[in-house]
């Protein structure tokens, strides 16, 4: 029952995350029929890959008739970013649920419920409401890829502009109010912004590497820089 | 078919086990403090890099992103609820793309 409401606040908690999906899933969706990939094989994607940039490339690619171990390849680099994600995750849950629980929570590890979960208070969190968060998350991924076979065109264009940016909206939401009060996340912020936009903008290089590489690229030299740089004070944070 | 098949179980298994791995297996590191730093300050410079330069893009018009980023910002700045946040971005892209 306990558990019940627990995941009943997280779909709640996580809605943000599920309405933001919708365009991108539907937008999924209606790619790959363009492309003339199977509906079943469009929907079991998104139900068992789970993992939005790389289903994109991937249709593109099964589009264009690339290799089966060059798609695998690419999916497996895109999302290589999450192995870092649930490292850091894994300090803060890994002592509390047995290891079914968390060969669960990791199958709905995406950048948004990362970053949701954790930026959420350790005392606040639990089983269920990380649960929840990615269960809504899901659905809607999976729901709006089949409403993207079936329909047959696109959210008007101006929602779909507007929309685009929901998610980056709830990123700017979750890290701000966690670094404005502390000097030293702020400087590591910047750091991160820094190579992120150094790494895209440099002629040659920028158009090379792709996103998903880019970002493990920020996400380890910052991190590095950071917790060399500032020992006690990252100690600190809470 | 079958080649898609084939393409999508091996690109579930590729993307679930790291995913899956640190979850379930990173032992607890009390000992090494670099390593727990490290991994305390991933969710910031994680979501820098997911923020920028991805947003420049997402709305199909540079300015119209940067207005409703900066919008998310401010409000963000003061605090107000995550879901007001967004629906103010969302709004201003919208608006600046009708004007």
């Amino acid at each position: 029952m306990k558990l019940l409401k627990d995941i009943l606040k997280g779909i709640n908690k996580g809605a943000p995350i599920g309405i933001g999906y919708i365009p991108i899933g539907i937008s999924f969706g209606l790619i790959a029929k363009s492309f003339d990939i199977p509906g079943e094989i469009v929907v079991l994607m998104s139900l068992i890959v789970y993992a939005g940039a790389s289903q994109f490339i991937a249709v593109s690619l099964i589009h264009e008739g690339v290799t089966v171990i060059e798609i695998v390849i690419t999916t497996f680099i895109v999302n290589l970013r999450h192995f870092l994600m649930t490292a850091s995750l894994s300090e803060k849950i890994k002592n509390k649920y047995n290891k079914f629980w968390l060969a669960l929570i990791a199958f709905g590890v995406t950048d948004e419920t990362f970053a949701l979960i954790s930026m959420t208070e350790k005392e606040k969190l639990n089983k269920g409401l990380i649960l929840g968060i990615n269960l809504i998350a899901y659905i809607s991924w999976s729901g709006s890829t089949f409403l993207g076979l079936i329909l047959s065109s696109s959210l008007p264009e101006a929602i779909r502009n507007g929309m685009g940016i929901s998610l980056y909206a709830m990123f700017i939401a979750l890290l701000i109010p966690n670094i404005k009060t502390n000097k030293t996340l702020m400087k590591i912020t910047v750091i991160s912004l820094l190579f992120s936009s150094l790494l895209f903008y440099i002629p040659f290089l920028g158009n090379n590497i792709s996103s998903g590489f880019r970002i493990i690229i920020v996400i380890i030299i910052s991190s590095l820089i950071g917790a060399y740089m500032f020992e006690e004070e990252v100690d600190n944070i809470e | 078919m079958n080649k898609m098949l084939l393409i999508i179980f091996g690109m579930a298994i590729v993307t679930y086990i790291p995913r899956m791995l640190p979850l379930v297996f990173l032992k607890s590191n009390d000992k090494n403090k670099f390593l727990k730093r490290f991994l305390k300050l991933i969710p910031f410079t994680a979501l820098s890099a997911l923020i920028f330069p991805g947003i420049i893009n997402s709305t199909g018009n540079p300015f119209s992103a940067i207005i409703g980023g900066s919008v998310a910002v401010v409000l963000a700045y003061f605090n107000i609820n995550l879901v007001f946040v967004i629906i103010a971005s969302i709004s201003s892209v919208v608006l600046f793309n009708i004007f």
